[in-house]
């Protein structure tokens, strides 16, 4: 146990903050799932970040990264969040389907889609929701019919995020006609404007249109665009979900960022008589940092070659319960100002807090909910019976 | 950076956790409990054998000057089996306070040896644990850090709701001829042996709280009710998993606060404190968890459970309560820089 950074450690992390010192925007861009406008923006930035070549660091060079290990890609992080850099649009390619192609995919299909998902030429929503399927993904009812060397895609997709305005998705089909449950289901990847797909974009409980549904109609994709075999696809999503939930989606240092401003925001507004808010301004900061601290630990344990286990669902719960217990610390600071919205005209940014509260009411529910999470949990961590 | 214990650690966490196991499993508990006996000397032997006491004592005094996160991993096992024998304030406090007091003292080979315990009066806690089974105390008088031999002393049993917690009220007069430290010395080393109590009260009160799980879980997959073990219901499985949670986040606060001990600093403290909190609240709701998954069987005598919830309550309070330890944290949190950069900073990292 060391828990020190080696020089070369030191180094990449001057070397990433000078870099966003001098390429992070003045100010905020707009919002990516508000407007068109906003989302190319975001794209533009993610051009920007692979010219730097910081699209997606841990990424071998061929595919636009650095091949850098864990550990400096959550100091990556940490200096990203530190800077205030924006949003990443393309979360669900890099984070998700990015690792999963690492896996999966065939050599053709990393040298198709990896560059251009680094470079943000191709940005990427995730189809595996359905009405009947939610927290039972393994309901799927789109199909992908053979026809040749294609398939033909028919079904309904929703709660599809960044689809609104992405160019690609990664869906789960049922390939095999009649199946049931996790059998016969097969990952598939297709482009959000081939002739048959319409997407509606739903807005959320803030009126931005986050996720979309998608309407398949005789979409026809080639078989190369299948990712694995066929009916390898619920194991290769429980795979990315992995992923999801644990090292990528959701890095620890947006939560210290938000428990350094929280600390800020209770030392310049904060009542000093109020020792119960100051207490839980300190609970947000603890909850931040054991959250980093554990995945620190788990970034060691698969540099040393240990799987990543069903600790990524004890990592779901924590993440998005802190992210919402520390939002609301900032609004009980705030107090009676705490529902006004964002105005340009205001100094105090108080209106940041809000739009994050809303937003952390989220995670509870996507990547699987928590109560899914805890299934897991007690089924695969403690052995409890199903 | 580096968050993995090395091939020794490991092997020294499955050699601890194998001798509780055999010598303090829960009916070996309720047998000392019955024979009104205060220690099992046979376990105690045990211990000694494994040379667990020396662990935190420096080699230059014949110790084997391990660290913290060594002695965490044994304060860990201790939790877990709930034992009654003063190992972690002995071997985990007393004796590297001791030896950075004073040097060589005669006490410390037999000590070292296990012969003899030491034991603790820290400010920090109002009573002293295991007071009449030691040889001397280490006791604090204006700051001064003193050793009293225990027929110098009165003590006053304090009964713990805890049966294996022996806790003391000292009547006794300092002398010139007592005292180890002056408090300028000593300040700083009743510093660390707060901050090692607080650490391995954290340690234990994690092995606590797994045990609890691990209990229920047992008792979960067995009981039927509906025709189904009540372990198939969600109901009891998150009970479960938000205990699991607890124990998941405390484990890596704990493990980064032993191994930053050494640093000494607001910030290395502030870890410590946080470790203590977590740990604690792991340990509380594991253990009330335990008791609600027993059902009316977790409120009996008969049923083990008992023997955590009170050592869990004992442990959150012993080396500074909540309140303590939150204050440490406000003022880490309140007046130096925060951040992701800045977790496994030290103070002098700015200097």
């Amino acid at each position: 146990m060391n828990l020190t950074y080696t020089p070369e450690q030191r180094a990449f992390r001057a070397e990433i903050r000078d870099w966003l010192a001098r390429h992070v925007p003045d100010k905020p861009l707009p919002s990516f799932d508000a407007t068109r406008e906003g989302f190319e923006a975001h794209r533009a930035w993610e051009r920007t970040l692979a010219e730097g070549r910081w699209g997606m660091v841990t990424w071998p060079r061929e595919y636009g990264g650095r091949g850098v290990d864990l550990i400096q890609w959550l100091i990556f992080e940490e200096e990203y969040y530190r800077s205030g850099a924006p949003g990443r649009v393309n979360q669900n390619g890099i984070f998700l389907l990015g690792p999963t192609l690492m896996e999966f995919g065939t050599p053709e299909q990393k040298a198709r889609f990896l560059p251009a998902m680094a470079s943000g030429d191709e940005i990427w929503a995730q189809a595996w929701s359905e009405p009947q399927a939610g927290s039972d993904l393994a309901s799927v009812r789109a199909t992908a019919t053979r026809d040749g060397d294609h398939y033909m895609l028919n079904g309904l997709k929703t709660w599809s995020s960044r689809a609104a305005f992405a160019d690609w998705a990664f869906g789960l089909f049922r390939t095999e006609p009649g199946s049931q449950r996790h059998k016969g289901l097969t990952l598939i990847l297709f482009p959000l404007n081939a002739p048959g797909v319409t997407v509606k974009p739903i807005a959320r409980i803030d009126g931005k249109v986050g996720f979309a549904e998608i309407f398949l109609d005789d979409v026809r994709v080639p078989v190369s665009q299948r990712l694995g075999d066929d009916g390898q696809g619920w194991h290769i999503c429980m795979v990315t979900a992995g992923f999801e939930r644990g090292l990528m989606l959701r890095s620890p240092a947006r939560y210290q960022v938000a428990a350094a401003r929280l600390a800020a925001l209770y030392r310049r507004q904060g009542n000093p008589a109020d020792s119960a808010t100051r207490a839980a301004v300190a609970r947000a900061w603890m909850d931040a940092e054991a959250y980093a601290l554990s995945i620190y630990s788990t970034a060691s344990r698969i540099l040393a070659g240990q799987p990543i286990g069903p600790e990524t669902s004890t990592n779901k719960i924590f993440w998005s319960e802190l992210d919402v217990a520390l939002n609301r610390v900032a609004l009980s600071i705030l107090g009676a100002r705490a529902e006004l919205m964002p105005d340009p005209d205001e100094p105090d940014p108080t209106g940041d807090w809000l739009d994050d509260y809303i937003f952390s009411l989220a995670g509870p529910i996507y990547a699987g909910s928590n109560e899914i999470q805890r299934n897991i949990i007690a089924e695969r961590m403690l052995g409890l019976p199903r | 950076m580096n968050f993995t214990f090395t091939d020794e650690q490991k092997m020294l966490a499955e050699v601890v956790r194998k001798l509780m196991d055999d010598r303090c499993p829960p009916p070996a508990l309720r047998s000392l409990m019955d024979a009104g006996a205060v220690h099992d000397k046979g376990r105690w032997a045990a211990i000694v054998e494994t040379g667990l006491m020396p662990v935190l004592v420096p080699a230059e005094q014949d110790g084997l000057g391990l660290a913290e996160v060594d002695f965490a991993i044994v304060a860990e096992a201790a939790g877990r089996a709930a034992l009654p024998e003063p190992l972690v304030e002995h071997a985990g406090i007393a004796l590297p306070l001791l030896a950075a007091a004073a040097p060589g003292h005669t006490l410390l080979s037999a000590a070292m040896a296990g012969e003899v315990t030491v034991a603790i009066g820290h400010p920090v806690n109002p009573l002293v644990a295991d007071a009449d089974t030691a040889a001397a105390l280490l006791l604090v008088h204006d700051g001064e850090l003193h050793l009293v031999e225990r027929d110098a002393v009165r003590l006053i049993r304090k009964p713990s709701i805890d049966p294996f917690r022996r806790l003391f009220a000292v009547e006794w007069v300092p002398s010139p001829a007592s005292r180890l430290a002056t408090a300028a010395t000593a300040g700083p080393l009743l510093a660390d042996a707060l901050d090692r109590g607080a650490l391995f009260a954290a340690a234990q009160c994690l092995g606590i709280a797994q045990r609890c799980v691990d209990l229920a879980v047992d008792y979960a997959k067995e009981r039927t009710q509906f025709g189904k073990p009540i372990g198939s219901t969600q109901a009891v499985k998150h009970l479960l998993a938000n205990v699991q949670v607890k124990i998941e986040f405390a484990r890596p606060v704990l493990q980064s606060a032993a191994a930053r001990f050494a640093a000494r600093d607001v910030r290395s403290r502030a870890v410590i404190s946080h470790a203590k909190l977590v740990a604690a609240e792991a340990a509380d709701l594991g253990a009330r968890t335990a008791i609600q998954v027993h059902g009316a069987m977790g409120y009996s005598w008969e049923v083990d459970v008992h023997f955590f919830l009170k050592r869990a309550l004992a442990l959150t309070y012993a080396w500074g309560d909540p309140a303590f330890h939150t204050a440490r944290i406000e003022q880490r949190v309140l007046n130096h820089p925060l951040g992701p950069d800045q977790t496994f900073l030290n103070e002098t990292d700015h200097a």
